[in-house]
């Protein structure tokens, strides 16, 4: 078994597919979901999927550096933030309109 | 003197500055000033004017002497277009002594018009405006008389058009002023169609040839700086001479043709007199200065102006004497059974200036006589026939009402006004020693002189003819018993409006015993030989105009409706202005409105616009095709930013990967 492991270990193509998989997946909910908390959760899978090729691109081409992970923890830090930001608006947003339908949100006014 | 002379004639710009200036000044600020500072302003403005004219008039002939031709002097010039090395124009201020004689005229006149209006117009609700725009034609018509050459004339000549336009049409609300001034725009601008066409004649000719004569006379032309459209240059004697000799004179015959066209446009020559007598809807001073004394005499002073031209071109002159003789003849027979007492003196206005025409036409280089006759004519005519007008509006001012059969005993009850009326007409009717007498006898003169017989016998008729309608007018206005509640109760108007008749009033007298020749003369010499009879025909003829009128309408019953049933068909012919009026009503409306258009109308709506119209509906299709693209989600624009993006990444990766 550990055999078989160690012989079909997944080389940085399927890391890759991986990555896409989840952009993709962030990417069909930011368009497709109408709950503004739901596409701030597609983004934050987009973002996983950005930090993961930063991750794998460390491991495979510079396995000596740490740029890679260090980039890694700075966009979560920040993801984190942008978040705190993103609900904020949120709530403004649902007192004030009863809603967090992203279609319904067209126009800055009320 | 000489200092004088160089003084006034660098202030020579202010002339037409002046009533400019006051344009500009009432125009804009006749909120602030009120009515009576803005009437006053303009009045005073064209005063000045008027005695910067006559100071440099009598600087003139004190300067340079009288008795001979006068020389022409641009006393002021700005560079205005220029085309190229030779084909400049300039705005300037040209005097001599036509020139001098018709600012002074036209200054005089108007100062005195101002005056009047400002008693005739009060209580009117576009007291201010009107005094604007009695300057703007004041400016304009200065401009027009100091114009050095064509083109300035031109322009000057298009702004008393618009001017005359704006006035007639003063009572705006009025559907007859609105359409009178309509007709007067529209016929005076076809007319200057053919002033416009014949000074492009007389341009390019006189541009070929510029350069050729320059060289032969060593320069002259440059030095002295003149250009092609000067009239310096155009009536100098190398040109006329070669403008004769191209292609045997005709070109010089259709261009004088083409120009009189224009002049007869403004000056109100048969066929395009019609709209004179409409043009009587305005305000009456604005009659008296522009319809009788001023703006109508810029056709005369056009061929005055151009006269060395006109004598080079013997066929020319000839129609200006045909047109001119018959006018007056036609417009005297009308004024004769007319009853609105301003057509009637609309009439004897268009009766007038054929007398004028009548006279250049009749002068030539061996016989120049009409020439100085004809402006002598313009001269005098221009103050009787203003004073005819103030004191028509004087008396409608006092009766109101235009007819003559309303009025009736107004010698009783206006007194100052019945004197001036009574020297305005004696004088237009020729009696010795008024104005009007030594004119006309001047004319007369000429025409016997120069041979043609006929055209004095016509002159002689319509002598006879302004006698009567004259007095037919003053007879039933002043001397017959009141024929109406306004006419008894008639009072006399104003001073401000008795002073300006009083002072023309005198002119109308004094103003005849000029020696004109001395001043304005064409610069041909000749020889006359005073004809005793003709003083004795005119004043004769004039008499027996009077006594026909006296027997006619002095009675206690008006004879000439008896006259006028006899007459039949005849009097209906002429009561209707013979018809031309429906004439051209039929010709416009039946034939060119009809065939030619309605058909390019039809093809402007249809075709033309169509083609506009389907572009503008294709342009509105495809917006509104677009704008459902424009949702104002942002999944949308995303969705259609991230299709983009693969399009795009697709689109290289097919180029650079093609296998």
């Amino acid at each position: 078994m550990i055999d078989w492991l160690a012989a079909h270990a997944p080389t940085l193509k399927h890391w890759l597919i991986l990555s896409s998989a989840l952009f993709a997946i962030g990417l069909y909910g930011v368009l497709a979901r109408k709950n503004a908390i739901s596409v701030l959760m597609s983004i934050e899978i987009m973002l996983n999927s950005a930090v993961f090729n930063l991750i794998v691109f460390n491991r495979y081409i510079a396995p000596k550096g740490a740029d890679g992970q260090v980039f890694a923890l700075f966009v979560i830090a920040v993801a984190a933030a942008e978040v705190v930001v993103g609900l904020a608006i949120f709530v403004t947003l649902f007192n004030r309109r009863k809603t967090l339908d992203v279609t319904q949100v067209a126009a800055m006014k009320d | 003197m000489e200092e004088n002379w160089k003084c006034l004639s660098e202030l020579s710009w202010l002339i037409p500055g002046l009533p400019l200036l006051g344009f500009v000044l009432v125009g804009l600020g006749r909120r602030w000033l009120g009515e009576k500072l803005s009437g006053w302003l303009a009045t005073l403005l064209v005063g000045g004017a008027a005695g910067l004219a006559v100071a440099t008039a009598w600087t003139y002939f004190g300067y340079f002497g009288i008795g001979g031709k006068g020389p022409t002097v641009v006393a002021w010039s700005l560079p205005w277009v220029s085309y190229q090395e030779l084909l400049k124009v300039s705005v300037g201020v040209l005097i001599d002594p036509l020139s001098l004689m018709l600012m002074v005229v036209v200054t005089g006149v108007s100062t005195l018009v101002h005056l009047y209006s400002l008693g005739y117009m009060a209580g009117d609700s576009g007291f201010s405006r009107y005094f604007a725009f009695l300057n703007l034609f004041t400016f304009s018509m200065l401009g027009l008389v100091i114009a050095p050459n064509l083109l300035q004339m031109f322009v000057f000549w298009e702004l008393v058009g618009a001017s005359s336009f704006f006035l007639i049409g003063f009572y705006y609300t009025k559907p007859s002023a609105v359409a009178a001034s309509k007709k007067a725009f529209i016929v005076t601008r076809f007319a200057d169609l053919g002033f416009l066409l014949g000074i492009l004649l007389l341009a390019y000719y006189g541009f070929l040839m510029f350069q050729d004569l320059d060289s032969l006379q060593s320069g002259a032309y440059t030095s002295a700086g003149l250009q092609v459209l000067d009239f310096e240059y155009l009536t100098s004697l190398a040109v006329v001479n070669r403008f004769m000799e191209l292609q045997g004179g005709t070109v010089l015959t259709v261009a004088l043709v083409l120009l009189f066209m224009g002049a007869a446009g403004k000056s109100a020559m048969f066929p395009l007199h019609i709209w004179l007598p409409d043009a009587m809807e305005g305000p009456t001073p604005v009659s008296a200065l522009i319809h009788a004394a001023t703006m109508v005499v810029a056709g005369v002073y056009l061929v005055a102006r151009l006269f060395p031209l006109f004598a080079g071109s013997p066929s020319a002159l000839e129609l200006v004497m045909v047109v001119g003789a018959f006018t007056s003849l036609f417009a005297a027979s009308i004024a004769c059974t007319q009853d609105d007492i301003k057509r009637i003196l609309a009439f004897s206005t268009l009766s007038q200036l054929g007398y004028m025409m009548l006279a250049l036409g009749v002068a030539s280089p061996a016989f120049p006589l009409g020439f100085t006759a004809s402006t002598f004519h313009l001269f005098t005519h221009a103050f009787f026939k203003a004073l005819l007008f103030l004191g028509a509006g004087s008396v409608i001012h006092a009766v109101h009402s235009n007819n003559i059969w309303d009025m009736g005993g107004l010698a009783k009850k206006m007194p100052f006004t019945h004197a001036f009326f009574l020297i305005a007409t004696l004088a237009i009717a020729g009696i010795p020693p008024f104005a009007g007498f030594y004119s006309k006898d001047e004319i007369l003169l000429a025409a016997l002189t120069s041979g043609h017989t006929w055209v004095f016998g016509i002159g002689l008729l319509v002598a006879g003819l302004t006698a009567f309608y004259m007095f037919r007018l003053y007879w039933v206005t002043f001397i017959r018993p009141p024929s109406s509640k306004a006419a008894e109760h008639a009072h006399e108007s104003p001073w401000l409006m008795i002073v300006p008749m009083n002072v023309l009033a005198i002119l109308s007298v004094v103003a005849g015993w000029v020696h004109f020749d001395d001043y304005v003369n064409s610069g041909f010499q000749y020889m006359v030989d005073h004809d005793s009879r003709v003083p004795l025909l005119a004043s004769g003829a004039a008499v027996i105009g009077i006594g026909w009128s006296a027997v006619l309408y002095l009675g206690q019953k008006v004879k000439a409706t008896a006259v006028a049933r006899a007459a039949g068909a005849l009097y209906r012919l002429i009561k209707r202005k013979f018809y031309v009026d429906e004439i051209y009503q039929f010709v416009t409306h039946q034939v060119i409105f009809r065939f030619i258009a309605s058909p390019v109308a039809w093809f402007d709506r249809q075709v033309v616009d169509g083609l506009m119209n389907l572009s503008a509906a294709a342009t509105r299709a495809m917006g509104v095709g677009l704008r459902t693209l424009q949702t104002g989600q942002i999944q949308t624009y995303s969705l259609w930013f991230i299709m983009g993006g693969m399009l795009v990444i697709f689109s290289i990766w097919i180029t650079f990967y093609p296998y």
